[in-house]
């Protein structure tokens, strides 16, 4: 199954609800994409919905490491939410999950960036 | 196999019912499965480079309680203990340089072994008591 990624905007934040597997390849590049056209548009509050990702592998995780430090050297900020088991327990292990800024509900989410 | 992302996405996906066949719970096939992806990625990709002309080796046993899984490529090798720790303060920024560890995280062994040319990677997994009880329960 391909990555799909939308977004949509609620109080000034970009919510990029995605779907699949973010996997070496398409799934990677597709938020690869998805992060750096919300950054050009100067769109730098993020939430990365990660509800529906069924899967990520060490490719995926560098592409989220990257989103992060990309979004935050511009000054922005990004957080994750809506976390399956799998995703959770990989972040846990890689030590990722304190770096990320993780949340479970999306209005605290959303109530959670900056003004 | 060619040295392809597709050859990575099959042996994934090949995994999981030899897994489910050597009887290991679902939770562990999918860290058995994503230990396999990542060690192809290692192949494919930083091993034979996408090289159409070098081939990746994919096999599985399974003796007694163990499920043991080889991938060798043909690419210039390399040596695991120089690949920098991802869970150092360091390294947790980097958006790469975890394959390796999520390989020995999901699996009891992870050998390597220089060839000429080319990288064995051995992974290992043994069934636990829960799984043998739950294999003999299912005959």
């Amino acid at each position: 199954m391909s990555m799909k990624a939308s977004t949509r905007q609620v109080d000034g934040v970009t919510i990029v609800d995605l779907s699949g597997r973010i996997t070496l390849g398409e799934g990677s590049v597709v938020l690869r994409d998805t992060v750096k056209d919300l950054l050009g548009k100067g769109q730098k509050k993020i939430l990365l919905n990660l509800g529906d990702v069924s899967y990520i592998d060490s490719s995926g995780i560098g592409e989220l490491v990257s989103a992060f430090t990309s979004v935050r050297n511009q000054g922005g900020e990004l957080k994750l939410l809506h976390l399956t088991k799998k995703v959770h327990d990989l972040l846990q292990i890689t030590k990722l999950y304190t770096v990320f800024d993780v949340k479970d509900d999306e209005a605290a989410a959303i109530a959670a960036f900056g003004k | 196999m060619e040295s392809t992302l597709e050859s990575v996405n099959k042996a994934e996906e090949m995994t999981e019912p030899i897994a489910s066949q050597a009887g290991f719970d679902e939770d562990t096939r999918g860290g058995i499965s994503m230990a396999v992806r990542e060690a192809m990625i290692n192949a494919v990709l930083h091993g034979n480079a996408y090289d159409p002309a070098k081939r990746v080796n994919l096999t599985f046993e399974q003796t007694g309680p163990e499920l043991i899984v080889t991938i060798t490529d043909e690419g210039k090798g390399f040596v695991p203990d120089e690949v920098p720790d991802p869970l150092a303060p360091e390294n947790l920024l980097k958006e790469s340089g975890r394959g390796i560890f999520l390989m020995r995280a999901f699996m009891d062994e992870v050998r390597f072994r220089k060839l000429n040319p080319g990288t064995e990677i051995t992974l290992i997994k043994r069934l636990q008591n829960t799984d043998l009880g739950r294999q003999e329960a299912s005959k």
